[in-house]
């Protein structure tokens, strides 16, 4: 039998994904004083996405890098990207301005289980830039609201001026059916919220423990300790999501640069149950 | 005359006590209210009380100079206030500060010291439970040092 180069590389490369389209930014908004957002539309037939995906999001002549989708899955139109400058891809990003050009591959990965967990009660707890693949969950949870139990964002950040989503954030809170509290690790004395580590909001927040699911996202070692506090409140182990981040070059699987013991983040990931990936959670080195 | 005996043995903090303790504990509390910015305590004073935070918040406070006053901790409802009171020199080491209006019921610690010296029974009861009070928020400092939203995943 022969095996042609083609066949080969037609079975191993699925091309179409390695192969950025070009979106245009119809908008960018500063967050923060090292975050930004930027809004881009889709070349054509709209985008569609599950709460917690990834794009790789390529930036000429610089590079490319995995970043959450951040805006509402029910929009089509509008594909937006929430960003902390910590680099050179991301510094070069925050100089982006309206009218020009990202490369985007995607969607990618595994999403929150915020359609499968309708009938229970919702915990959100996010640190930091995780609030911005954890918002399209939130998006959908409120636009399905009736079919929620109760629905609670556990919000921190290092200092006040680290919050993300300020507005909307207040706009959340002024709700009814939604609890929000936000913390900050530190604060100078007219600061009015909750100081303390956001794991501290996990036993002063109202649900029913055995009919929740949680979604945890933010720095490794938040998700470690908010997963205890969790338990702690009696949230069954396998009603609790968390998601993983790696250095990723392909975005689908190819390339192992995510791979984390047996799993591809990339394509596993980054959205996991708990039950799935706490033993990476613990070990060291990977 | 109401008792705030009710109150505290549905406090999770002193829930399952022995009876009798409750009782010796409510004979050493009363009820405090505190405005938006009063001063409950200060940074070297005498540490006599603690308080258990019926409602509102309450924001613990260290002077730096050169940057004023930073809040390092925030109690809110259900919360305990103090344990310098139990630890010499029993002297409180931040101030603290009614960040709203707040109702607290007040324990003279002073007089809860003395209870606790002559009834060792009462007096391991309630440092198990500031051991756990204590364990959690050495925890939570823990996690703040660690500057966990600057660095990497
Ligand atoms: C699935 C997934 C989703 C992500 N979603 C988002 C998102 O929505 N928004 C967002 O801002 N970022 C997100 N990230 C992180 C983002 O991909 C990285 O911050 C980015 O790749 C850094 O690239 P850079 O070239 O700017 O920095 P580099 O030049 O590669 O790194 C510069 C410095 O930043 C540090 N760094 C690298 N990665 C991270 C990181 N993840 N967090 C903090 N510091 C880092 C490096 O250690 C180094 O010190 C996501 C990552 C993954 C894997
Ligand atoms: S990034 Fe290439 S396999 Fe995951």
């Amino acid at each position: 039998m022969t095996v042609t180069l083609e066949k080969l590389t037609k079975d191993i490369v699925p091309s179409q994904e390695m192969i950025p389209e070009y979106f245009r930014i119809i908008r960018t908004q500063k967050n923060t004083h090292d975050t930004f957002t930027i809004e881009l539309e889709p070349p054509k037939n709209g985008f569609s996405f599950a709460p917690g995906q990834f794009n790789m999001l390529y930036m000429f002549g610089v590079g490319e890098v995995p970043i959450s989708i951040s805006g509402d899955p029910s929009d089509r139109n509008t594909l937006t990207h929430t960003i902390r400058a910590v680099g050179s891809v991301t510094r070069a990003m925050q100089k982006l301005k309206k009218g020009d050009f990202v490369g985007v591959r995607g969607p990618f990965g595994t999403h929150w289980p915020a359609e499968e967990s309708k009938g229970n009660d919702i915990v959100i707890v996010a640190g930091g830039i995780g609030l911005a693949p954890l918002r399209p969950s939130i998006y959908h949870i409120l636009s399905n609201r009736e079919k929620y139990g109760k629905v609670v964002l556990l919000y921190g950040t290092r200092m006040p001026k680290d919050i993300l989503y300020r507005k909307e954030l207040e706009q959340w809170r002024a709700r009814f059916d939604l609890e929000v509290l936000a913390t900050v690790d530190r604060a100078a004395s007219d600061w009015k919220g909750n100081v303390g580590v956001v794991t501290t909001l996990i036993p002063r927040s109202h649900f029913d423990p055995p009919n929740t699911v949680a979604m945890v996202c933010g720095p490794e070692i938040m998700m470690r300790f908010s997963v205890q506090d969790l338990l702690k409140r009696g949230v069954p182990v396998e009603n609790i999501y968390v998601s993983m981040e790696r250095n990723m070059k392909c975005g689908i699987g190819f390339c192992g640069h995510c791979q984390c013991g047996p799993t591809f983040i990339c394509k596993d990931g980054p959205v996991y149950p708990y039950n799935a990936v706490k033993d990476i959670f613990i070990k060291r080195e990977i | 005359m109401e008792t705030l005996e009710p109150l505290l043995s549905e406090h999770p903090f002193l829930k399952g006590l022995d009876p009798k303790h409750l009782q010796l504990i409510t004979g050493c509390a009363s009820n405090v209210r505190f405005d938006a910015g009063q001063i409950i305590f200060r940074e070297g004073e005498e540490a006599d009380q603690f308080y258990i935070i019926r409602n509102g918040k309450v924001t613990l406070q260290i002077y730096t100079p050169g940057r004023g006053s930073i809040i390092i901790d925030a109690l809110t409802e259900g919360d305990i206030l103090g344990w310098s009171w139990l630890i010499p020199p029993y002297q409180w080491r931040f101030d603290a500060v009614a960040g709203e209006l707040t109702r607290a019921i007040a324990l003279d610690g002073k007089c809860l010291r003395n209870k606790c010296e002559s009834d060792h029974d009462l007096g391991y009861e309630l440092l198990k439970r500031f051991a756990s009070i204590v364990d959690s928020r050495l925890e939570s400092t823990r996690l703040r040092l660690l500057d966990m939203y600057d660095s990497n995943p």
